[in-house]
């Protein structure tokens, strides 16, 4: 049976993609319909010029055909599948004797599991195979439907293009209006997606508030994030502070940075203004691969490498060091995030006019004393952008961390500890089966939440900087 | 040598020669032929503040000037003129080594500031800039405040031994670039706010913050409109009073206005030099004679 189910379905599929295929052939047919037609206007004796290159009005003719048509077909597929399932699975849960949503839920998986031809664990009811079968054929009736009204449509919208076509259409000005609108959507898109994480980690943060108060999460000074899983179990009460988590964000971060923003700094400045040319073209792509290492690689590196060192150096001078500490997964994440700092800023500081370089040594001033008072205060704004995109990489970095900092929520500043940061604790708490309505899970959120809130203060921040300093050149 | 010397000598009995007598003489004789590649007028002065001699410049195998040797006196103002890429910038910029910036260029013989051969390996190019100044074809501000722009300079040579010290220098350049008037009111303002009359100016006022024995201007109006190029034409004739100018210009009334000895540049080579108004009213140089009457450039 289920062997059976299958070609149907994948036949469904394919009489859809069909379908858009065809609709595209059509429109393309439209386009070359559109230009002859456009050309056979323009030839006619007493015919006023065309307005627009016959190009144009192809494009139109094609959009008339393919717009509507394709629109059809994408609200029908959202509108059919509840319709038909509604319609199929009409009276079976009364039958079934079933009253609570999430049961009617449970028959409506069944039925579809039927449907998509998946293995069904327990035995077919009866009621629900043939509902199924229903289902598929409602299916089968609703795409011919679909075909149907598309290609018509389709043919209608080429049609009454065609037959509007006059040389004074202005074909140009519509294309060129349909263009602007698709270059909006596009750069719309990146906007609506970020609202909607942000929204969708909003509401997830509103739920852990609801049971944890906001003041216990932003000020509390110990983070872990047990729950009971019975009523009576001893140690049970999660706490969830999330200063600790927070502090050893700053402390790896603070650390990458005091790595990465001399070293990225000076090699960008060495680049642009003393390296030869040759030089430049050699070192230049290979810092940049620094950037392309997967960062687990660099994982690797800091948890075998660099931590058993620091233990070792440390271990010489008598200091006490965790075999996993904040030190290591920093100096490691600050080499990761140099190319940031070093390429962006070595862009800025080449894109810095010659003129003011001139100008300063027409003036008697030395390389270095053009550099630092003339160069870098015009290169600024591009410096500091550079270094935040550097912040952002290490706040947001998880997995050096995670191999080299260790998972241990220490409220310290002591570099040699282990400490545990935002990112590695939101992936801790997501790994494995989680119920979504415990607050351990739901604080991954939050911390999110908190994560953007820090990252987008320090946008903020760093930009009123910009302004206030900037020298513009121009 | 000794040839060169021997015009050099030659030339020296013209110079004493009237003006008049000179034009004269020159327009009796048949123009200088085209061909002739030796400088013809009068290169030295009696006064030399800068002598050049036997000057080349490659940029890789270009070889960008060939052979100039000419003085520029005390307290002139020296036109250089000529059609696009004759050299003339490029030998501005020898004058006070700013070619150095540029990769593959190499300068060979001798360029004398006072008695100092600027092109010696001994010598520092960084008090060599401060004592030859330079103005740019386009106003190049610093984008700081204006008085941070004139006090730029001062600064860094540590010509200032306090803050009101510092304040006199940033006053007096600005006065002598007659631009104190204009921007008294808002030295803290950024200097590429002003205006671009106001802008060459201010950067003419930075470059005599370090006080200066010679200031070189590369087109200093080419990108000013004509009220302008004329603040800053007057601006050069009250400088010449206490500097020494060296000025490329494309624009012949320009040089005929400003300058009292002119030199023309052709393909790398120092065609004719002369007192501006012999050149601009009896060029003895079939070149310079079609040039400046316009036939071409």
């Amino acid at each position: 049976m289920n062997e059976a189910l299958c070609p149907l379905t994948d036949g469904a599929a394919m009489s859809s993609s069909l379908l858009i295929a065809l609709i595209l052939l059509l429109s393309s047919l439209a386009y070359w319909l559109g230009c002859r037609r456009a050309v056979a206007l323009a030839q006619r004796p007493s015919a006023a010029r065309l307005h627009s290159r016959p190009g144009y009005y192809g494009v139109l003719a094609g959009v008339w055909c393919g717009l509507p048509a394709l629109l059809i077909v994408a609200v029908w597929h959202l509108a059919a599948d509840p319709l038909l399932t509604r319609m199929a699975m009409n009276g079976v849960a009364a039958a079934k004797g079933v009253v609570s949503p999430d049961q009617v839920d449970l028959l409506v998986n069944d039925m579809r599991n039927l449907v998509a031809g998946n293995v069904v664990m327990h035995e077919v009811d009866p009621l629900i195979q043939a509902a199924a079968d229903q289902y598929i054929g409602l299916q089968r009736l609703s795409d011919l439907a679909l075909a149907t009204v598309a290609l018509a449509t389709a043919l209608a919208g080429v049609s009454l293009f065609l037959g509007r076509i006059r040389p004074a259409l202005r074909a140009r000005n519509q294309v060129e209006r349909i263009v602007k609108i698709v270059l909006t959507l596009c750069s719309t898109f990146a906007v609506f997606v970020t609202v909607g994480i942000v929204l969708s980690v909003l509401f997830e943060s509103i739920r852990f508030f609801q049971q944890i108060s906001p003041a216990d999460f932003l000020f509390g000074l110990k983070w872990s994030p047990q729950m009971a899983i019975r009523a009576d179990q001893a140690g049970s009460s999660g706490s969830f502070g999330a200063i600790p988590v927070l502090a050893g964000t700053f402390l790896i971060s603070g650390i990458a940075m005091a790595i990465a923003v001399p070293l990225g700094l000076m090699s960008a400045i060495y680049l642009s203004e003393y390296a030869s040319s040759r030089f430049r073209a050699v070192v230049k792509p290979l810092l940049e691969i620094l950037a392309g290492v997967p960062t687990v690689v660099y994982g690797f590196f800091a948890a075998l490498v660099v931590a058993p060192a620091i233990r070792n150096l440390g271990g010489l001078a008598g200091l006490p060091v965790a075999s996993e500490s904040a030190l290591a997964a920093g100096l490691v994440m600050g080499i990761m995030i140099i190319p940031f700092v070093s390429s962006l800023s070595d862009d800025v500081i080449n894109a810095v006019p010659q003129s003011l370089r001139d100008g300063s040594y027409g003036l008697g001033a030395t390389k270095s004393e053009t550099i630092k008072l003339v160069i870098l205060p015009a290169a600024l704004p591009g410096i500091v952008g550079s270094i935040l995109l550097a912040v952002s990489r290490a706040i947001g970095e998880t997995m050096i961390v995670v191999m080299a900092a260790g998972l241990a929520a220490n409220l310290t500043f002591n570099p040699l500890q282990a400490v545990t940061t935002v990112t590695v604790q939101i992936v801790t708490l997501l790994v494995g089966d989680q119920e979504f309505d415990s607050p351990k899970t739901l604080a991954a959120f939050a911390l999110g939440m908190l994560l953007f809130a820090v990252t987008l203060a320090l946008n903020v921040a760093a930009l009123y900087v910009v302004r206030k300093y900037r020298e513009e050149y121009e | 040598m000794a040839a060169i010397l021997g015009t050099v000598l030659d030339m020296r009995d013209v110079a004493r020669e009237k003006n008049e007598a000179d034009a004269a003489v020159a327009a009796r004789v048949r123009k200088v032929d085209r061909d002739q590649r030796q400088t013809v007028g009068l290169p030295f002065v009696e006064e030399p503040r800068m002598i050049c001699r036997e000057v080349n410049v490659y940029y890789g195998d270009k070889h960008a000037i060939k052979n100039v040797s000419i003085d520029v006196g005390k307290n002139e103002v020296l036109a250089m003129i000529g059609p696009s890429g004759c050299g003339k910038s490029t030998f501005l910029r020898c004058l006070n080594r700013m070619n150095d910036t540029v990769a593959g260029c190499r300068v060979t013989g001798e360029i004398v500031l006072d008695d100092l051969d600027i092109y010696d390996r001994k010598v520092d190019v960084v008090p060599l800039r401060a004592r030859v100044g330079m103005v740019f074809q386009k106003p190049n501000p610093f984008p700081k405040s204006i008085f941070d722009n004139v006090a730029y300079g001062p600064k860094i040579h540590g010509l200032a031994g306090s803050k009101s010290e510092l304040r006199d220098i940033v006053e007096g350049s600005l006065k002598k670039a007659g631009l104190w008037n204009e921007v008294s009111d808002r030295l803290d303002q950024p200097g590429t706010g002003l205006s671009g009359g106001q802008q060459q100016r201010l950067c003419i006022a930075r470059a005599i913050a370090v006080r200066p024995e010679v200031i070189l201007m590369d087109e200093p109006c080419s990108a000013l409109d004509p009220i302008a190029t004329a603040t800053v034409e007057d601006l050069i004739t009250e400088l010449k009073e206490q500097y020494t100018i060296v000025i490329v210009t494309h624009n012949m009334q320009q040089a005929a206005r400003v300058s009292q000895r002119t030199a023309y540049f052709h393909l790398g080579d120092l065609v004719e030099v002369g007192s501006t108004d012999r050149i601009f009213t009896n060029p003895r140089h079939q070149l310079t004679e079609d040039y400046i009457t316009g036939r071409f450039g």
